[in-house]
């Protein structure tokens, strides 16, 4: 099987921080990949060269064998990479349907045209609904983004990624500063998605225990460094995973 | 929405009938002039919060196209017969001469950030100040020319039609662009112009386009302001009428079309009731001090403008309204 996405010796340095080395990470079509690490250990970071916030210093991004590494973002969505925000990133004085009726927009291609009005557009009206209940937000539909909790904020960002509809989902930490009863309403969303199937997602999480049961795979990233990549039983019984995430004290070398 | 929107419609129908009435019910030159100087600059003001309150751009620069149609018009009608056809013709120069610069200096200042980008736009007619001060054979330098009209637009009431005309037929054209997806993408530009790149949408093209459509629009104000005075000179091209604009959209209400044109009402009634006040003492003779206080009070209190401060009036007391996708841009 062909990798949808992939990296060769990736590496991005800021100033003398090596924030990613020299890393080479694999997503197969349709596989449900977890990124894990510690803080600083260069998961976002990642997700940024992925989509194409961030440009690398040397290495290569493949995306369906495809050399994308000086891609924009814009081109990088349009070709199927979407991504969601750690902090929340969303359009705060608009409201929650715009918001979503936006990114359905951008995935139908009507970019540009300037006199009929955007009411008129009833299938993109139609995707926007379908797309709000299947993420729990119909209710709030008509508020502004600013005003919802944390949480609906996050499920706003993962209905904004849906509605590009793109084959790869980099979904960064959906559960980042959520309150537990929040948690289960996130998860059920993705594993609604994991459900439909057609899509490639890679998830960074940082509590490892949520999605040891959701993945397929895990790869784990400490200090800029690829560590570690197999099944999630495989990734629990790794020792140099434990040390990591255990004792902090890893110093690079294989132990 | 549809319900506001269209009651709105009627309104601005309504209002817009009373004003073509006017002329033949109510007889008094300085009124009309003064209308018909509303009408003008309120079409200046609406194009000048395309930029400011739809995309969020500060332009410095925006009366550089002010002044290249009120020159284009100035100079064709100064060196040609005046004919109806020679004023449609200076029009459409001063709109393709907009369009040509709007692209030209929309792509070269664009990329640049908020501050930077303000300070280039404001570089950029400052230029054009120079040049149409220095170009003496052409524009007469800072003491400009006078031009003759042709015989139809010498008729104030007229002249106060046509402008009225045209400031409609921009409301109406300006009120679909904003409420197309485009103009949808261009407020979500101001809001978080990262998010609609990741989007997938260009936003250097948004901007691109909309200062273009800004531009034309503005140099159409342009044009009709010199054949209000039947004269052309550099002022046209001056800071002072960039922050007009800026001053009567935000009175008014930035990210609303009907906000610039009240703010222009606004502006030009107190102006010249200023000026009448000025026999009775000499400190009216500087209003442009009442206007300093006016915009600062505006922007403490009323960040919205009026437009933006009704608006949210009424909707926070009609929030249950289904449906309601009330974008700030409405």
């Amino acid at each position: 099987m062909e990798p949808i996405l992939e990296t060769k010796n990736l590496t991005v340095q800021f100033g003398s921080h090596i924030a990613v080395n020299n890393v080479n990470f694999m997503v197969y079509e349709k596989q449900f990949k977890s990124i894990i690490g510690p803080n600083g250990a260069g998961k976002t970071t990642l997700f940024n060269l992925l989509g194409g916030q961030l440009k690398a210093t040397s290495g290569k991004i493949y995306f369906r064998k495809e050399d994308i590494t000086s891609l924009s973002s814009v081109k990088r969505t349009r070709k199927g990479i979407g991504r969601s925000f750690q902090m929340t990133n969303v359009f705060p004085n608009l409201t929650v349907f715009e918001n979503v009726r936006l990114a359905v927009q951008s995935r139908m291609n009507i970019r540009y045209p300037f006199f009929k009005h955007f009411s008129h557009y009833t299938e993109v009206n139609e995707k926007t609904y379908e797309i709000l209940e299947l993420v729990l937000l119909k209710e709030k539909q008509s508020v502004l983004a600013k005003q919802l909790s944390h949480g609906e904020q996050r499920k706003l960002e993962i209905a904004m990624l849906l509605a590009l509809d793109t084959e790869v989902l980099l979904l960064d930490e959906p559960t980042a500063g959520m309150s537990m009863e929040e948690v289960p309403a996130i998860l059920s969303v993705i594993q609604n998605v994991k459900k439909e199937g057609n899509r490639t997602i890679v998830l960074i999480e940082h509590k490892m225990d949520l999605i040891m049961n959701l993945s397929d795979a895990v790869t784990v990233l400490f200090n800029g460094q690829f560590l570690a990549d197999g099944t999630p039983e495989e990734i629990m019984e790794n020792e140099t995973v434990q040390n990591a995430y255990l004792g902090g004290l890893y110093n690079g070398s294989p132990s | 929405m549809g319900m506001l929107n269209n009651r709105m419609n009627l309104f601005v129908i309504i209002v817009g009938l009373l004003l073509f009435l006017l002329p033949f019910i109510y007889e008094s030159r300085t009124l009309l002039i003064l209308l018909t100087q509303i009408f003008i600059f309120a079409i200046f003001a609406m194009s000048y919060d395309l930029l400011l309150g739809y995309t969020g751009i500060v332009s410095f620069g925006h009366a550089m196209f002010f002044g290249i149609g009120a020159y284009s018009t100035g100079i064709i009608l100064h060196r040609m017969e005046s004919t109806i056809f020679t004023v449609l013709l200076s029009l459409l120069v001063g709109i393709l001469l907009s369009l040509v610069i709007s692209i030209l200096v929309g792509f070269l200042t664009l990329r640049l950030k908020s501050h930077f980008f303000a300070m280039l736009t404001l570089a950029f007619a400052s230029l054009f100040l120079v040049v149409a001060e220095k170009w003496r054979t052409l524009t007469y330098g800072n003491d400009g020319f006078t031009f003759p009209l042709p015989e139809f637009l010498r008729d104030r009431t007229y002249f106060y039609l046509v402008s009225l005309t045209f400031m409609i037929a921009i409301y109406f054209l300006l009120k679909r662009f904003t409420e197309s997806p485009f103009g949808k993408v261009l407020v979500a530009i101001r809001e978080n112009e990262r998010r609609v790149e990741s989007l997938g949408f260009h936003p250097l093209y948004y901007k691109v386009i909309a200062s273009v459509v800004a531009g034309t629009t503005a140099s159409i104000s342009g044009s009709l302001y010199v054949l209000s005075l039947r004269f052309v000179n550099t002022s046209v091209f001056t800071m002072e009428m960039t922050l007009d604009a800026l001053l009567m959209t935000i009175i008014g209400g930035v990210g609303t079309l009907i906000g610039p044109i009240i703010g222009s009402g606004l502006i030009e009634f107190a102006h010249h009731l200023l000026t009448d006040l000025a026999s009775i003492s000499p400190i009216f003779e500087r209003w442009i001090i009442f206007f300093g206080i006016l915009y600062i009070l505006t922007v403490i209190f009323f960040p919205l403008g009026i437009v933006g401060t009704i608006r949210n009036r009424i909707s926070g007391k009609g929030k249950k309204e289904k449906y309601a996708k009330k974008t700030v841009a409405g």
